[in-house]
C-alpha cells in the first residue's frame, strides 16, 4: 500500500517529534540547530543560571554578534571603544555566557561572524531537513535550503538551550505556487513584496509557506533566501523551498556540511524531502512571476506596497491607513517615482549577500550617488565582505560615494546606532518599514538592491530598468 | 509566572490594525540584559514627544486608561519581530490580556509564556469592544470565555494545555525537563539510526 503523500513540512515535522502532539498537549519537537545572538539571549542564559541548568547540546548551538554590534571598522578591529555602552554590555554578556556554557561564539573579530541568517547557510550549518530556531523572526530565511526554520522568543531560547526541544503545535501549510520567471530588472525582493501584496501582512498567520513551482526552481540560493526571509512579513512563521540540485551545489564543500561518504548519505536523505506528488496543503495561492514588477512600499508595513510606477491607492474610512500616509508624508493617489531620497541602505538578512552587492554595484559602477544622499553598504557577513573586496565591489561603492562597513544588522533596525534621522526618506533593502524602525520619525521605503542603487544615483525613487536598459 | 484564573478590568482601545512589535517596544530599548523596567518604554514613540513628555492625545496617557489591565487592539496585533520584550513591556506596564481579532503567531506564543492572555475574538465582538472603550469586561480562564457588560458571553480559543499552565502559573520549561528521558531516547535513536 502506498504511503500517504506528505509535504516537505510534514516530513521534517514527523522526523523531529520526540513526543507526538495530542489533544492534551503540543508536540515535543527536537531542534537540530539553535542560532543565538546578543539581543534575545541574555535573559535565557540567566534562567539557566538561576535554575542550575546546563546547555544540553552546545555542539548544536552557534552564537554570533550582529544586532547591536557596531559596523564601524575602528570599533571592531581598531581598538576604538564600542560607541553605545548598552550595546557593549550585551556583547560582553554573550561572550561571557558562551564561555560559561561552552557554546561556540563567532565573536567580534571572527572571520566567520555576520548576520545570523547570512552565516548559517554560508557555513553550511543550515541544511535541508533540519529544524532550526533562533530568537529572531527572520529565521524563516533558512527555509530556503529546505529546513524548517522559525523565530522564537527568549523564553523558548531558554527551552532549547536546556532541552534542545520546544513545545509546538503543528502549523498549517500554505503552498505559494509560482509559475514562470522574473523579468529582467525584477528581483527576488520584488517577488516577495508582490506575494505579500497578494496575501497580506497577516495572510500567512498560523501557516508555514512552501514556495513551489518553476518560478522558484529558477531562483538561485541567495534569491530563495530573500523570498523565505520575508515570509514572516506575511505573518508566516516559516517559509520553505524544497531542496534541489541548486541547493546541493550551493552546499557542496561548505565548512560545516558532511564530507566524503557522509556527504553522499546526506544527499540521499535530502533527496527524499521534497513534497510528494499529491501531498495536500491547507491552502494554495497562485503567483505568476512574469507579472512582477519592481516594487516599492509607501506605508508603514510591508503590505503597503505597489509597483514602482504605480500610485498610492485611495482607502476610504481607514484611520490606520491615513495615519500611515501622514507618517510617511504621502497622499493617497500620489506617485512615488521621483520622490526624494535622503538615505540609501544596502544590507540586512534580506539583501546583504554577495549577489545583492553585485546587483547594486552593476548600477553604481562608474557612477556617483546624488549630492546630499547618504548611502550605507553593510555586507551581511565578514565572508561576504571579503568576497566583495576580492571582486573590487568595495571600490565601486566608495568611488560612488557610499560608506563601506563591517557586517551586521545595522540600519535595518538601528540598534547599533546606524540610524535614519527624523523625517528623512530611507530607500532600504531591509525587510520592515514600520514606524520608527530605522530611527524615530524615519520614513522607510523598502525595495530591491537594484532599485536602491538606481535611486541613490538619481537621489530620487527610480525604476532600475531606466538605468539598466 | 503569576497564576491567573479570572481577570476583570476596563479596557483601553488601540483600534489600529497591524500594531507591530517595533511600536510596542522600539528596538533602542532592547539593549538590555534583563527583562525588567520595560513598561516605561511601552509604545514609547506614541506615548512621548521628542522631549520625552507624555503626549496628551495618546490614550495611555489619559486618566481613563489608568489601572486598565486589558488592551483591545485592531487585527494582527504584535506582528513583526520575535522580541519577547513586547509582552514583557505590556506586563510590566500592567496589562494582563490583549483582545484582538487576530494576534501574530510569535507574539501569541511569547505572551502565553509570560502570563499575558491573548484573547482572539470574532469581528462582531472586536467591533463592539473597539466602539466601547473603557467597557468593564471579565475574562474567565478555566472556561476560556469573555463576558461583556451587555451580558454576552463569548468563547475564545485557548487550548487546554495553555489554560492549565496559566491557571496554575506553571511554565513550560518544567514540563519539557520532565520529558528528559524521552528526549534522551530520541537522541540515542537518531545517532544509531
Amino acid at each position: 500500500m502506498a504511503a500517504v503523500p506528505r509535504t516537505l513540512l510534514e516530513k521534517i515535522w514527523d522526523e523531529h517529534e520526540v513526543i507526538a502532539e495530542s489533544a492534551d498537549a503540543p508536540a515535543v519537537l527536537y531542534i537540530d540547530l539553535h542560532l543565538i545572538h546578543e539581543v534575545t539571549s541574555p535573559q535565557a542564559f540567566a534562567v539557566l543560571g538561576e535554575r542550575g541548568l546546563a546547555v544540553r547540546r552546545p555542539e548544536l548551538t552557534l552564537a554570533t554578534l550582529d544586532h547591536s554590534t557596531p559596523t564601524r571598522t575602528e570599533q571592531i578591529f581598531g581598538g576604538a571603544p564600542i560607541a553605545i555602552e548598552s550595546a557593549a554590555q550585551q556583547i560582553r554578556a554573550l561572550e561571557r555566557n558562551c564561555a560559561l556554557f561552552g557554546v561556540e561564539l563567532l565573536g567580534l573579530k571572527s572571520a566567520e561572524r555576520g548576520i545570523v541568517h547570512v552565516i548559517g547557510p554560508e557555513l553550511g550549518a543550515t541544511q535541508p531537513g533540519k529544524t532550526i530556531v533562533c530568537g529572531d523572526s527572520h529565521t524563516s530565511t533558512h527555509g530556503a535550503l529546505g529546513a524548517l526554520a522559525f523565530g522564537i522568543g527568549t523564553t523558548e531560547v531558554g527551552h532549547v538551550l536546556a532541552t534542545q526541544s520546544l513545545l509546538q503545535r503543528k502549523p498549517k501549510s500554505l503552498a505559494v505556487n509560482i509559475d514562470h520567471r522574473l523579468q529582467s530588472g525584477v528581483t527576488a525582493k520584488d517577488l516577495i513584496l508582490w506575494i505579500i501584496s497578494r496575501i497580506g501582512v497577516s495572510g500567512g498567520t498560523g501557516h508555514v509557506i512552501e514556495y513551489r513551482g518553476a518560478g522558484v526552481s529558477a531562483l538561485d540560493m541567495d534569491e530563495r533566501m530573500t523570498v523565505c526571509n520575508m515570509s514572516i512579513e506575511a505573518g508566516a512563521r516559516a517559509g520553505m523551498i524544497a531542496p534541489d540540485e541548486t541547493t546541493y551545489a550551493y552546499l557542496a564543500g561548505r565548512s560545516r556540511v558532511p564530507q566524503g561518504p557522509q556527504w553522499e548519505e546526506a544527499l540521499a536523505r535530502w533527496r527524499t524531502l521534497p513534497s510528494d506528488a499529491g501531498a495536500r496543503f491547507d491552502r494554495e495561492v497562485e503567483i505568476d512571476a512574469a507579472d512582477v514588477e519592481p516594487m516599492i512600499t509607501y506605508g508603514t508595513n510591508p503590505g503597503m506596497v505597489m509597483p514602482i510606477g504605480g500610485s498610492i491607492p485611495q482607502m476610504s474610512h481607514d484611520a490606520a491607513f491615513d495615519a500611515a500616509l501622514a507618517y510617511m508624508g504621502f497622499e493617497a493617489g500620489a506617485r512615488l517615482k521621483d520622490q526624494e531620497v535622503n538615505v540609501v541602505f544596502l544590507g540586512s538578512c534580506t539583501n546583504g549577500r554577495l549577489s545583492d552587492l553585485r546587483a547594486a554595484a552593476s548600477i553604481l559602477r562608474g557612477r556617483k550617488i546624488a549630492a546630499g544622499v547618504q548611502m550605507l553598504v553593510v555586507p551581511g557577513s565578514q565572508a561576504v565582505k571579503r568576497a566583495a573586496e576580492a571582486e573590487g565591489l568595495h571600490s565601486v561603492f566608495t568611488a560612488a560615494g557610499a560608506e563601506w562597513r563591517e557586517s551586521g544588522c545595522s540600519m535595518c533596525l538601528g540598534m547599533n546606532g546606524d540610524l535614519v534621522a527624523k523625517g528623512q526618506y530611507s530607500l532600504s533593502t531591509s525587510n520592515r518599514n514600520f514606524e520608527g524602525r530605522q530611527g524615530v520619525g524615519a520614513r522607510t521605503l523598502l525595495a530591491s538592491p537594484l532599485t536602491a542603487a538606481a535611486s541613490a544615483v538619481r537621489g530620487r525613487v527610480t525604476d532600475p530598468r531606466e538605468i539598466l536598459n | 509566572m503569576e497564576p491567573i484564573r479570572t481577570l476583570r478590568s476596563r479596557t483601553v482601545v488601540l483600534s489600529a490594525a497591524n500594531i507591530d512589535t517595533d511600536q510596542i517596544i522600539p528596538a533602542r530599548f532592547l539593549r538590555t540584559t534583563t527583562r525588567d523596567g520595560l513598561g516605561e518604554h511601552l509604545f514609547a514613540d506614541w506615548r512621548y514627544d521628542a522631549n520625552g513628555a507624555p503626549r496628551e492625545d495618546f490614550i495611555l496617557n489619559s486618566a481613563a486608561a489608568r489601572d486598565c489591565r486589558i488592551l483591545v487592539a485592531g487585527r494582527n496585533f504584535g506582528c513583526g519581530s520575535s522580541r519577547e520584550h513586547a509582552p514583557w513591556a505590556l506586563l510590566d506596564y500592567g496589562f494582563r490580556a490583549v483582545i484582538s481579532m487576530q494576534i501574530a503567531d510569535i507574539f501569541k506564543s511569547n505572551a502565553l509564556k509570560n502570563g499575558l492572555l491573548p484573547v482572539i475574538v470574532d469581528a462582531a465582538t472586536s467591533g463592539w469592544l473597539i466602539e466601547h472603550p473603557g467597557a468593564e469586561v471579565r475574562i474567565d480562564l478555566p472556561t476560556a470565555t469573555l463576558m461583556l457588560p451587555t451580558g454576552a458571553v463569548i468563547s475564545f480559543p485557548l487550548e487546554t494545555f495553555a489554560r492549565k499552565l496559566l491557571v496554575n502559573g506553571i511554565d513550560e520549561l518544567g514540563f519539557l525537563i520532565g520529558h528528559d528521558a524521552e528526549i534522551g531516547a530520541f537522541e540515542r535513536r537518531r545517532t544509531t539510526a
